[in-house]
């Protein structure tokens, strides 16, 4: 199988590497075009900054390559966030496949960003397979997309939140499947087995 | 459900070595990192730490290849820290596949740094480190693995640097360490209140029940031991089931 994490300016790429190969999968680091577009899975990661990262996806022409991608998508972290209409970070436009806005967690006396282990309920869907409800993953964000049609897994820090969106061949989690102890591990295996 | 307590065991190395001191002093060698590090990640553990302790006195580099070889084999996060002192040496270590870094003597030098750090991969990847320790009446900042004090009011110092865009603070109390009489629960609760991101303590682990003193009257976020965990004193597994018991939320 043909795996392609997508090579950007945003990333904690090499931790998402190692898991793939812990679980017995090689997958190629790239920002070309054309290996993208013929991967049989892509995996867009991310740490950082939404518009940073959005100016370089957009200066290297990889927003469009995205937007066109029909094999099996999985969208991490800021990855997910990329993914939606429009994130409060620095009121940045995203790539707008997932219809739906990102917001700041409102400042209720808890700590921002959300950093540690929370539980995931209301697993829907192939890459939920296996995986128990209230399992326990592990998270790093300030800002969330709040509960729609469109979400595959709920999480709760002072709002209920979306954990994972999907539409169609694109999947996005919230939290971290790379650092997830087991239960990263069965849906990072559950997407690669889609 | 709210969000977990952590427990983090640290890997403290010296010449690629894990070792153990007391009071940051007499300091002996426990085990293989590598080995040490992939055990805790399969017990339970909810972090990892690595810290060259030896990286500033010395003025090396963290060992980058030991941080590739430990993060291989580990599925949980891992902050590594010792003798960072600019962007550069952070992209090495997120490449060599830590997601974390702690600064600590180069960011009270050079307190830009954060800033810097911070806008190039995120505040949620700069872990401050502070080793403080209790001088004529208030917690001071130690630069250098202790081995140097500052006039730094420990405090001050923390609230300075989550303004500067740390996103984590591991506060680690000098006369605590290595005592296993518990953990500093006045300073961890007063620099817990203070910042509005994650604390971890760190320094005199001894027993079960210093977590739950931490965590409920701490008011910290993390719990950060070494010694117990290497010598077999207290089980990743057996702790978090005490702390569950007790009603503080773990990852189980």
């Amino acid at each position: 199988m043909n795996i392609v994490i997508i090579k950007y300016n945003a990333g904690n790429i090499r931790s998402v590497l190692f898991a793939l190969e812990r679980l017995g999968y090689n997958a190629e680091v790239t920002d070309d075009p054309a290996l993208i577009r013929k991967a049989d899975k892509v995996i867009f990661p991310g740490v950082g900054e939404a518009s940073t990262a959005m100016n370089y996806l957009q200066k290297h022409d990889l927003d469009h390559v995205i937007r066109s991608l029909k094999q099996p998508v999985l969208g991490i972290c800021l990855g997910m966030q990329l993914l939606c209409r429009f994130s409060e970070e620095n009121q940045t436009n995203c790539l707008g496949i997932i219809d739906q806005p990102i917001k700041r967690f409102p400042s209720l006396g808890m700590k921002i960003p959300q950093i540690g282990w929370n539980d995931i309920y209301g697993l829907k869907g192939p890459i939920f397979q296996q995986v128990p409800e209230h399992s326990y993953v592990y998270f790093v964000h300030g800002f969330y997309a709040p509960l729609s049609e469109y979400t595959i897994a709920s999480a709760n820090y002072m709002v209920s939140y979306s954990a994972a969106l999907q539409q169609d061949n694109f999947f996005a989690v919230q939290f971290h499947p790379e650092k997830s102890g087991v239960v990263g591990e069965q849906i990072l295996t559950n997407f690669l087995q889609l | 459900m709210p969000l977990t307590k952590r427990i983090i065991p640290c890997l403290d190395i010296k010449d690629g070595q894990t070792v153990k001191g007391i009071n940051f002093l007499n300091i002996r060698a426990v085990g293989d990192p590598v080995e040490l590090g992939s055990r805790y990640a399969q017990m339970g553990a909810d972090e990892l730490v690595f810290l060259d302790i030896t990286a500033t006195h010395e003025k090396r580099k963290t060992l980058s290849d030991l941080v590739t070889r430990i993060a291989h084999h580990i599925n949980i996060p891992f902050t590594v820290g010792g003798g960072i002192s600019s962007v550069s040496d952070v992209s090495t270590l997120l490449q060599a596949g830590a997601d974390k870094i702690s600064v600590n003597s180069a960011a009270v030098r050079n307190p830009k740094l954060i800033e810097e750090l911070a806008l190039q991969f995120g505040s949620q990847c700069v872990v401050l480190a502070v080793d403080t320790k209790f001088v004529n009446g208030e917690w001071i900042v130690f630069l250098n693995g202790g081995r140097i004090p500052t006039e730094i009011r420990t405090l001050e110092w923390v609230q300075n640097a989550v303004d500067l865009g740390a996103g984590e603070i591991l506060l680690t109390s000098m006369d605590h360490d290595g005592t296993k009489n518990g953990f500093a629960i006045d300073l961890t609760r007063e620099v817990s209140e203070s910042v509005n991101v994650p604390v971890i303590a760190s320094g005199g682990a001894g027993k079960m029940e210093h977590f739950v003193d931490v965590f409920n009257q701490g008011k910290a976020d993390a719990a950060l031991a070494a010694g117990i965990f290497h010598y077999g004193e207290i089980e990743l597994p057996a702790l978090k089931q005490f702390l569950y018991d007790k009603g503080i939320e773990v990852r189980r």
